[in-house]
């Protein structure tokens, strides 16, 4: 890989980026229970920190000072203080804990537990689970409106995204998606849901007045079997103009103008591009890739990917600090 | 294949019937809230569906391989739980009326006992002859089958019918996924040793299409004639040591011995007794089959888990092809909102439908003989080796189609 010689020779003439867009990134390796701090500046791993059992969904807290945690196989989340890089506590996920999201206020924790069709939301302050909402087979992708009011769940097998009144913990509307739905985001005017269908191969975008699919969006690589094309993770720009979305095992990350739905482009990142996130300034997005153990950056200005970073093995999830 | 065998049979049962609409294990906490609340005026739909089976405990060359008590049926339950959690939310209900016949019993009482009691989509495990002798009664009363135990091309080709899907893989499906990685390995040829019953002929049959298909050399064939001996008996271990080894002396050169033994007469000895020192496949040693045990890939250890966590036991090909039957029958009511066997029917057939089955990509039927195409997993003992169809196999419809008769060479008129 070309990228590895680029970082030696971006550290050799030590020449760092703008101190402005130093971020820290952490990213979950579902194989070796670790998670991998890497500077977005210098995009040089800092250090590889031992978690819980299979690390999958990651998020921090608003303030930049938690990271938390699924660790599946423990059947826990992991509260991480983000200066110590110690594992400082855990909360009671129920069993299975895959993806989570965090309300808007910072205060409740909704978790899906894969193996009882439940969301459990747990309130940080008290650590105490406050409500569990039965939903679909194999819960999985969760998103909440920006103003906190609606969560959006969405089942593998049951292939629906169910929506849920965050005050009553019901559910008010169940969205019938394309085959394994994996992942659901807001956008950031809250109008409309994002739904990727990884068996399916498209993304459904739900209104989120009418709870309706109003477009379904297909990918076509050249080249690449129709069935290797697998979206997974999405991340919708701040300003609501652009959805990137992982594509799984076709290698690519899809870039979409969410006016016209059409697909601008397609950016050859590594193996199994599985989740992704943006720093905050909105110039640098990271990818996730399974198979090739490494992240990804993509220049979102150029939509260009810049470099490749080895991580642990089998990178899930990555989030990048506010700060 | 290993598999924790599920003890003994309340043996002389000949018409054993079980209502197994067995509920999802549901965390029963106070704080559960009720989902997607039914009102009152809500009508729910209920789908019944009988599980048709022909059982009778049998012999195999080792315990491991002593099929579950409820092998299928537990795969079916399984699929009933994920269909009424998602039919919470739409207002369907699912059930399994389970009902069992001797393998060499007419098949058609029992049938119509299910047909009697609602059952409009009916999981068949019967042998070739008994499913043929309900399928065109089904036709006409408007049911539905899913056949998840015969692997006869046949039901596929010449005696195919228009109202039975069939969800386990045929044997051409089964020799094709073998072959290919076969001839990837480079391993290309092959001495078939087969047993002398029907079903081992016609397993020899797929093989040496797959042969010819895809260019493997059966160097030699050997027959192995089934005297009635005794299997597993005190002193069998010395006799199969020397039996098999003889059967195997002076053979050609070859990379592989591929055993075609579906009724367990001696296929289970072949490995480490052969003369010279070769790598054993088809109904032992490497073998295809639709699922795997130890399959963990594509979201399985889900299924796995969950399958384990229901029947306390490890998921079997069987159990796999009947979780996946009940499945797309609860995907055509879901994404029909409804349960009329015609309408589900037409959605089955339709490029709409396809179901997903922890295989790494959505299944479909096939539209000229409803096979549903499927990866197929081949796996020793203990692990899964291999997934075909193996790369570089293309075809101009889905690299599917490259496993089992295609389209062009089909003797099937559905009717």
């Amino acid at each position: 890989m070309q990228s590895r010689a680029c970082i030696l020779a971006i550290l050799a003439t030590g020449v760092m980026a703008d101190p402005a867009s130093a971020y820290t990134a952490y990213v979950s390796n579902e194989k070796d229970n670790t998670i991998t701090v890497v500077d977005t500046a210098t995009m040089q791993v800092v250090k590889t920190v031992d978690v819980g059992q299979r690390p999958r969904g990651i998020t921090i807290s608003h303030d930049g000072k938690f990271i938390y945690l699924c660790a599946s196989d423990d059947n826990t989340i992991q509260i991480i203080d983000t200066r110590t890089l110690q594992v400082v506590g855990t909360l009671p996920s129920g069993d299975d804990p895959e993806l989570f999201v965090l309300s808007p206020d910072g205060k409740t924790l909704y978790v899906a537990n894969e193996n009882d069709n439940l969301v459990t939301a747990i309130d940080l302050d008290s650590k105490q689970v406050t409500s569990e909402i039965p939903v679909g087979v194999e819960p999985e992708g969760m998103a909440v409106s920006p103003d906190g009011k609606t969560l959006v769940n969405t089942s593998e097998t049951t292939s629906m995204a169910h929506f849920i009144d965050t005050e009553s913990h019901e559910v008010t509307d169940n969205v019938l998606v394309d085959t394994r739905p994996r992942f659901a985001a807001f956008k950031p005017d809250g109008s409309q849901v994002w739904v990727s269908a990884e068996i399916g191969g498209t993304v459904s975008v739900i209104d989120n007045t009418k709870r309706q699919v109003v477009k379904r969006i297909k990918f076509a690589i050249p080249g690449l079997r129709a069935e290797t094309i697998q979206p997974v993770g999405i991340a919708i720009s701040a300003d609501g103009k652009k959805a990137y979305i992982a594509l799984g095992p076709a290698n690519h990350v899809a870039v979409i103008n969410t006016e016209t739905y059409e697909v601008e482009k397609y950016i050859l990142v590594g193996q199994r591009v599985w989740h992704l996130d943006f720093t905050p300034d909105q110039k640098t997005l990271i990818t996730t890739n399974g198979n090739s153990n490494d992240i990804t950056f993509i220049d979102t200005a150029t939509e260009e990917p810049v470099q490749s970073v080895t991580v642990g093995q089998q990178p899930w999830g990555v989030v990048i600090s506010p700060k | 294949m290993t598999s924790a065998a599920s003890g003994t049979l309340a043996g002389l049962l000949c018409f054993l019937s079980l209502t197994a609409a067995a509920p999802r294990a549901f965390a029963q906490q106070p704080t559960v809230q009720p989902a997607g609340a039914i009102k009152p005026d809500e009508k729910i739909t209920e789908i019944k569906l009988g599980y048709l089976r022909a059982y009778a405990p049998r012999l195999t060359l080792s315990l491991l391989d002593e099929p579950p008590r409820d092998e299928g049926v537990a795969g079916a339950n399984v699929a009933i739980g994920d269909n009424n959690t998602t039919g919470r939310f739409i207002k369907q209900k699912f059930s399994l009326d389970v009902t069992e016949i001797k393998p060499e019993a007419d098949a058609l009482q029992a049938f119509n006992a299910l047909i009697d009691k609602g059952d409009r989509y009916v999981i068949a495990d019967l042998s070739a002859k008994q499913l043929l002798s309900i399928a065109d009664i089904a036709r006409d009363k408007g049911v539905l089958i899913f056949n998840v135990g015969a692997t006869d091309d046949r039901l596929r080709e010449e005696d195919c019918r228009i109202n039975v899907f069939h969800i386990a893989p045929t044997r051409s499906m089964l020799a094709d996924a073998l072959a290919q990685y076969l001839m990837v390995k480079k391993w290309p040829n092959w001495v078939l040793l087969y047993g002398s019953h029907d079903e081992d002929r016609l397993y020899a049959d797929a093989l040496r299409r797959s042969a010819a298909r895809f260019g493997g050399q059966i160097v030699a064939e050997k027959e192995f004639k089934d005297t009635g001996t005794a299997r597993r008996t005190d002193t069998g271990a010395t006799q199969i040591q020397q039996q098999i080894s003889v059967f195997t002396q002076d053979l050609p050169e070859h990379d592989v011995l591929l055993v075609a033994d579906e009724s367990e007469v001696f296929g289970s000895y072949v490995p480490y007794r052969s003369w010279t020192p070769r790598l054993v496949a088809g109904t032992a040693g490497l073998v295809a089959s639709s699922w795997h045990p130890a399959s963990e890939q594509w979201g399985g250890i889900q299924m796995q888990n969950r399958f384990l966590k229901t029947a306390g036991r490890r998921m079997m090909s069987k159990d796999m092809s009947a979780w996946t039957a009940v499945r797309a029958v609860g995907e055509a009511t879901t994404r029909t909102n409804g349960d009329d066997p015609k309408k589900i029917s037409d959605y089955i057939r339709s490029d709409d439908f396809s179901v997903a089955a922890f295989k790494g990509q959505k299944l479909t039927f096939r539209k000229w003989n409803l096979q549903l195409r499927q990866p197929i997993l081949l796996g020793d003992a203990t692990s899964v080796v291999s997934t075909s169809p193996q790369e570089g196999y293309l075809h101009q419809v889905s690299e599917l189609d490259t496993l089992g008769i295609d389209q062009p060479e089909t003797k099937c008129v559905l009717k």
